[in-house]
């Protein structure tokens, strides 16, 4: 890997026309901060936030149903801690009053069905190709298991199709920090067609701060050019991990999917095929994307039009601890990551 | 089979049970000669300016790798004490028991309350205890008094700008292993629950002019120097390259998405000193008693903002807040 003080040289000593690159996935965001990275970039390099947090994207219908099903006698909703503080309509999971379980991973919900075969389970399946495999394996596991009491209320995603979103509506954007943990799954290629079509660069690039400012110098280097960089080799194989993809494949399938502040977006969803389909919880039709407050602004952040700082709630109502939008939950999320810093 | 003996409600009733309760584990642990006298109120000696703190333990569970419940809730209010800069004497605990606490448990709790009240050299004068229902839960508040020697006066506000400062070891053992409790994980991290005692006096002993201290408890360094920083209104850097995280801990963290700057320990400070004895004290620290991973962490700039900053390990700045909310792990 690059040097880490030539690679902070090159970021910090660029003097070419501004550039404006998004870094698409949460965690880049959360490592962005954690790593001061702002505080290095000249004025000509602005770093704006991507759609890749998963609980950001997740609108506001299907925490409400998630809700519905918490309260419904039982019937409990497994989820991962963030999940629980997104605001639906009006109420988030954790303040609606229901039953809700938080978990690590998506196979922790088979123990807590087995001890209770009387309740029903729901997880609520948020994520990205990064997760969407573990999730495969828990539906398999269900397929094939003696568990018969979990269901998955499924709002998985992909990125290609947010991406080419944010490009094909003129937003400019110079070029993105290619997650990483997708990319174990999915393998370089899997961002190219996008490269080539509006000839920007993408630079796949992992979380500690000496590589975020590597894979930035490659991105400054690599201006206009229709690329996907590998700079996280020592994590993402060129080819990816296609048994992943290949469990992806068997147990999912395409459809339409709702995200936050950017509409329906074709194929962008991941929802269980004909053969699990009796194990879907409600996840289709899920449209409704409403503001529990009208200020919020996290559609513009998560789309990259507008700062953390540029939202009048920022800071004041909306805070860690009060969040009116989703980007202020999560460590991943853009507001939440600006907050205090 | 017969059930292991256990608190029932019949031992908070004040009469015979109580009595056996207090003889049996009680009195038998922590015996001395004020809390022998068994009257109402304690009369202990002592004059000068008093330090006074008080502190509730509600941690689960009960039992820990590296300590209880018992140890904590001397350690705590001990180091609250030593934060004050005042010398800890006395101690007072009132137990909650909730039905059903096997009374194993509780010996080995009052047990190491009394092991660490001897290491701490402090005394528990006056106690009490009161039953509950429940499932066999156990809660602990300790009162401590603290003699505070003649024109010694800790705090934010004596901070002055070249000022150093020294964390006194790993960052966050106490919370990741109790996290890893809960979370069945398991892993070789422990709890550094633990009275500074030692190590603060012979701070003072050898001459340094200890300006502020702050124990490393919840909400962890990020939020104690961002409190610093305010109450003194002067800029406090921190230098991630020298940050004491172990391995076990770091990896740990790491898996659930938490930072070791906000994560807690119980038996951690951070000291302010002046620039010039920074490095006696460093040498004091580590050949005290828990203080081997002790370093020199960052500075005290002029008066300003009032704000602490991280100089990360790639040569970036970015500004440290109070913890916010529980510190959830991430889900991706």
């Amino acid at each position: 890997m690059m040097d880490v003080n030539k690679a902070r040289q090159r970021v910090m000593s660029y003097d070419g026309p501004p550039l404006t690159l998004m870094e698409v996935c949460g965690s880049h965001t959360a490592a962005i901060r954690k790593n001061g990275i702002p505080s290095l970039l000249p004025p000509t390099i602005r770093l704006v936030h991507g759609p890749g947090c998963p609980v950001c994207v997740t609108v506001s219908e299907a925490i409400d149903r998630l809700i519905a099903l918490s309260c419904k006698s039982g019937t409990a909703v497994v989820t991962f801690g963030d999940l629980m503080h997104v605001p639906g309509s009006s109420l988030s999971l954790s303040e609606a009053g229901g039953r809700v379980e938080m978990v690590y991973s998506p196979m922790d919900v088979l123990p807590l069905a087995e001890k209770e075969p009387d309740t029903d389970f729901v997880f609520a399946a948020v994520g990205f190709e990064t997760t969407a495999p573990v999730y495969a394996l828990l539906v398999k596991e269900l397929f094939e298991g003696r568990v018969r009491n979990v269901k998955l209320l499924c709002a998985l995603k992909t990125m290609p199709p947010v991406i080419e979103r944010l490009l094909s509506e003129g937003g400019k954007l110079d070029g993105f920090l290619a997650p990483g943990h997708v990319s174990v799954v999915t393998g370089e290629d899997y961002f190219l067609p996008l490269a080539r079509k509006y000839a920007l660069p993408f630079v796949i690039s992992g979380f500690a701060g000496e590589e975020i400012l590597a894979a930035l110098s490659v991105l400054i280097e690599k201006q206009g050019k229709p690329v996907v960089v590998n700079a996280y080799p020592r994590v993402v194989r060129p080819e990816g991990n296609p048994n992943a993809r290949a469990l992806i494949e068997e147990v999912f399938e395409a459809g339409p999917a709702v995200w936050r502040g950017l509409g329906e977006i074709g194929g962008s969803g991941l929802y269980l095929r004909e053969k699990y389909r009796y194990l879907d919880a409600g996840s289709f039709g899920i449209t409704e994307d409403h503001k529990k407050n009208p200020l919020c602004i996290c559609h513009r952040i998560l789309t990259g039009k507008a700062e953390p700082l540029d939202c009048p709630l920022f800071g004041t109502a909306c805070t860690p601890l009060t969040p009116q939008g989703s980007c202020m939950v999560s460590e991943e999320g853009g507001c939440h990551a600006c907050y205090g810093s | 089979m017969e059930a292991e003996p256990h608190v029932k409600k019949i031992h908070g009733s004040g009469g015979t049970a109580t009595q056996e309760l207090i003889e049996e584990i009680f009195s038998r642990e922590l015996d001395n000669e004020y809390l022998a006298e068994m009257e109402d109120a304690t009369a202990v000696p002592g004059n000068g300016r008093l330090a006074l703190t008080t502190d509730s333990f509600v941690v689960t569970p009960l039992l820990f790798p590296g300590g209880d419940i018992g140890r904590l809730s001397v350690a705590g209010t001990v180091n609250d004490l030593l934060c004050r800069g005042s010398v800890p004497k006395y101690l007072t605990a009132g137990f909650i028991l909730e039905e059903g606490v096997p009374f194993s448990v509780l010996k080995t709790v009052v047990s190491s309350m009394a092991a660490c009240a001897r290491e701490a050299g402090v005394l528990i004068v006056a106690g009490d205890t009161k039953v509950v229902e429940g499932k066999g839960g156990m809660y602990i508040n300790t009162a401590g008094v603290g003699f505070l020697p003649e024109g010694r006066e800790l705090g934010a506000k004596r901070l002055r700008a070249g000022d150093v400062f020294l964390i006194s070891g790993n960052l966050g053992d106490h919370h990741a292993a109790i996290l890893s409790q809960r979370l069945s994980v398991e892993n070789e991290i422990k709890s550094d629950a633990a009275p500074l005692t030692e190590m603060v006096s012979r701070l003072f002993d050898e001459g340094i002019d200890v300006r502020c201290m702050r124990d490393i408890t919840r909400g962890g360094l990020s939020t104690i120097l961002s409190e610093l920083a305010a109450a003194s209104k002067r800029t406090i850097l921190l230098r991630e390259a020298d940050l004491p995280v172990s391995e076990a801990v770091r990896s740990f963290a790491g898996l659930l998405g938490l930072d070791p700057l906000t994560m807690g320990n119980e038996g951690k400070a951070v000291f302010f000193v002046p620039e010039e004895q920074g490095e006696k004290a460093l040498a004091v620290i580590r050949s005290s008693a828990y203080g081997k991973d002790a370093v020199l962490a960052g500075s005290v700039g002029e008066e300003d903002e009032g704000r602490a900053y991280l100089l990360t390990g790639i040569g970036g700045m970015r500004r440290l807040s109070p913890l916010q909310g529980e510190g959830l792990p991430r889900i991706c």
